[in-house]
């Protein structure tokens, strides 16, 4: 496979863009014309040729710059990478599932040689040829899941499992819909949840967290989530809130289509094998609403989502400001006509 | 759950490790390595007897350093009811078996600031994982392992060769206790607990740790069990329509696999919840067997786990 890297930003002049075969992949998250939450978890089975769901870590258009663009944050916020001592043997098992799925499926892209402990790691889309022993972090530029996850698209919270719950101990959050790893990072499964409206009156959080503390090794489990972003901003971070808040109060009827975002998350979980944790991955998709009503059915189905989604929702997912004038720019897309079941495109 | 990913694994070495315990070597049947996996692992063994597949979990030992094959160890139980006595006169080097990717349900509070190991018997076995992989870590531990006699010689051996004096043996044929009021004065705060053994003796270790005062957070044990035998009784399935007898000596679970039906199960010992059903009717009473679900699941009389628990009486109705 053939990957051509766009050059384009996420912050400042934000000259991200989707070609029109990135719209086609995008992972539309509705299959029906309303949402309410739901376990809705499946098995991370290999989708579709050219979906974001073909591979288990999936490498776009977008890569290269994505890449650029966590180390800037970084070098700002180095707390957005943060992991607790007895995290490191999870670190390690992140380095081995993501090089080796990296390797397996873009092989055009990165190469990893093992032999025995001694690995080797190329990649080549942002020239890193890179000999180290895996198990001993000295070998390495980064700490192991650093290192890693500087170069893979995508958010990482690796979670360790005891007490018969998941703690949120390590991770890497550059790209995240308004929290904080900072703010999270010790806390369990049910705490950080805790703000999320309407849910605990469904027990979701608890029959979630009871499913995923018997998630088995080789049965990788994943689910859509979604919001609403203002630009093509990665960076929506609480810490950054000054920057990009203010942004939701500049939506006008003249700029809906390329100011506003749907972000779609694919959200996957592994089970790791020598740490027992989980890496839970937050692999992030932007989409601008005059790239979505390319999709006659996306455009149809999002205005009716938007339009019947409850308050207490549009109000948690910080979309009150801008949602009508979303939804009166969508109307005009929207003829009324039925759409058909399932996410994909007619 | 069942239909969970399987590994061919060929016996590839048995050893008398202990009067009653034979350790068995399996290693991929594809020549491969065989899954990492974290220290209080198990794996399902299934067991082809003609017709009939047996299921049992077995701790794992250790995985060899080239990642070539796993060590389980395996108790000939005088009231087997069907598992280990298959282990013990059936298979031999050579044989092929299913076993599943391993679980863990045991597992170590790693941001410990040390560990103490306790086993008993055949409980050595996680404990022996654990050991090894805090050694690995680097962290503070101590190993306390009672045994009946010299007898158990062969996991003492390699425990002594790798653990030295980290390793404290009690020889019950030598009149030496392991009294919990013993190990635990003194340990440092942010010590954990970890116990595998016989009931009584996890029942005596969590209580001693409780009255010395350890939050209950800190003690931990492996309370997998076999399904305990009783009466046999009826079960129907109210959504598939199947109706079964369910065995004096055989589980809910095993009765149902038997007929066919599959059901989601993930240990089989009642600890994970996965086989957790909702009761229709119960003509008689659920005995509950389980560490899962919790004392009102149970008072409530509409849960049951079907990998351990039973009825007493003669029909039970589930949704399922």
């Amino acid at each position: 496979m053939t990957v051509h890297f766009k050059q384009e930003t996420f912050r400042d002049d934000y000259t991200y863009s989707n070609s029109p075969e990135a719209i086609r992949r995008f992972p539309f998250p509705f299959d029906k014309d309303e949402y309410m939450y739901s376990v809705n978890i499946e098995q991370h089975m290999p989708g579709p040729a050219k979906s974001p769901f073909e591979f288990p870590i999936d490498i776009d258009e977008h890569y290269v710059s994505e890449m650029r663009d966590r180390a800037i944050t970084l070098a700002q916020d180095p707390k957005r990478c943060q992991s607790l001592p007895h995290m490191i043997t999870a670190e390690w098992d992140l380095v081995e599932l993501l090089m080796e799925s990296m390797a397996k499926h873009y092989p055009e892209l990165f190469t990893l040689t093992q032999d025995g402990d001694r690995w080797r790691w190329i990649n080549r889309p942002l020239d890193i040829d890179q000999t180290f022993t895996f198990g001993d972090a000295s070998t390495l530029p980064y700490p192991p899941m650093e290192y890693i996850t500087r170069q893979c698209q995508g958010d990482f919270a690796l979670l360790d499992q005891r007490l018969d719950n998941l703690w949120m101990d390590a991770g890497m959050i550059t790209s995240q819909a308004d929290w904080s790893l900072d703010f999270d990072i010790g806390m369990n499964f049910l705490e950080w949840h805790a703000p999320v409206p309407l849910a605990k009156d469904m027990a979701i959080f608890e029959r979630a967290l009871k499913f995923l503390l018997n998630l088995q090794q080789g049965r990788p489990v994943r689910r859509l989530n979604w919001t609403m972003t203002i630009n093509p901003r990665l960076d929506t971070s609480p810490e950054n809130y000054d920057k990009w808040g203010a942004d939701r109060a500049t939506v006008t009827p003249e700029n809906v289509g390329r100011k506003v975002h749907l972000r779609v998350e694919l959200q996957a979980m592994w089970r790791l094998p020598r740490s027992n944790a989980i890496v839970f991955s937050i692999r992030g998709y932007l989409i601008n609403m005059d790239e979505l009503v390319t999709v006659p059915k996306w455009a149809r189905r999002f205005h009716r989502v938007l339009r019947e989604l409850r308050p207490e929702l549009a109000e948690y997912k910080g979309l009150t400001r801008y949602r009508q004038t979303t939804i009166d720019w969508l109307a005009k897309h929207d003829d009324g006509a039925p759409t058909s079941p399932g996410f994909q495109p007619d | 759950m069942s239909g969970g990913v399987e590994i061919a694994v060929v016996v590839a070495e048995i050893e008398q490790a202990a009067r009653n315990v034979k350790r068995f070597r399996f290693a991929a049947k594809d020549g491969g390595s065989l899954p990492h996996f974290a220290a209080g692992s198990h794996v399902v063994v299934l067991m082809r007897d003609g017709e009939r597949t047996i299921r049992n979990a077995y701790s794992l030992i250790d995985r060899a350093e080239d990642g070539s094959s796993y060590r389980i160890g395996v108790l000939r139980t005088p009231n087997s009811r069907g598992g280990s006595k298959f282990m013990h006169e059936r298979v031999s080097v050579g044989d092929e078996l299913r076993i599943t990717m391993p679980v863990n349900l045991f597992p170590l509070f790693h941001p410990g600031r040390k560990h103490l190991l306790i086993a008993g018997g055949i409980g050595v076995t996680p404990i022996y994982a654990m050991a090894d992989e805090l050694q690995r870590r680097g962290a503070l531990y101590e190993i306390h392992y009672a045994v009946r006699d010299e007898a158990h010689g062969a996991f003492i051996d390699e425990m002594r060769a790798r653990h030295g004096d980290r390793l404290k043996l009690y020889r019950r044929d030598l009149e030496e206790i392991l009294a919990v009021d013993q190990i635990l004065p003194g340990q440092p705060l942010g010590t954990h607990l970890y116990v595998c053994g016989p009931e009584g003796m996890i029942e005596a270790v969590l209580e001693g740790g409780l009255e010395a005062g350890w939050p209950k957070e800190h003690l931990h044990a492996e309370r997998f069990q076999t399904p305990p035998t009783g009466e046999p009784f009826a079960l129907r399935l109210a959504k598939a329509g199947l109706t079964c007898e369910v065995r004096g000596d055989q589980s809910m679970l095993e009765a149902l696999e038997e007929a066919g039906f599959d059901p989601p199960s993930l240990c089989r010992g009642g600890a994970c919840g996965q086989c957790a059903v909702d009761v229709l009717e119960a003509d008689g009473e659920l005995i509950h067997n389980d560490h899962y679900l919790s004392a009102a699941e149970r008072a409530s009389g509409e849960k049951i786990m079907l990998c351990v628990s039973r009825l007493k009486g003669r029909e039970l109705v589930l949704d399922l």
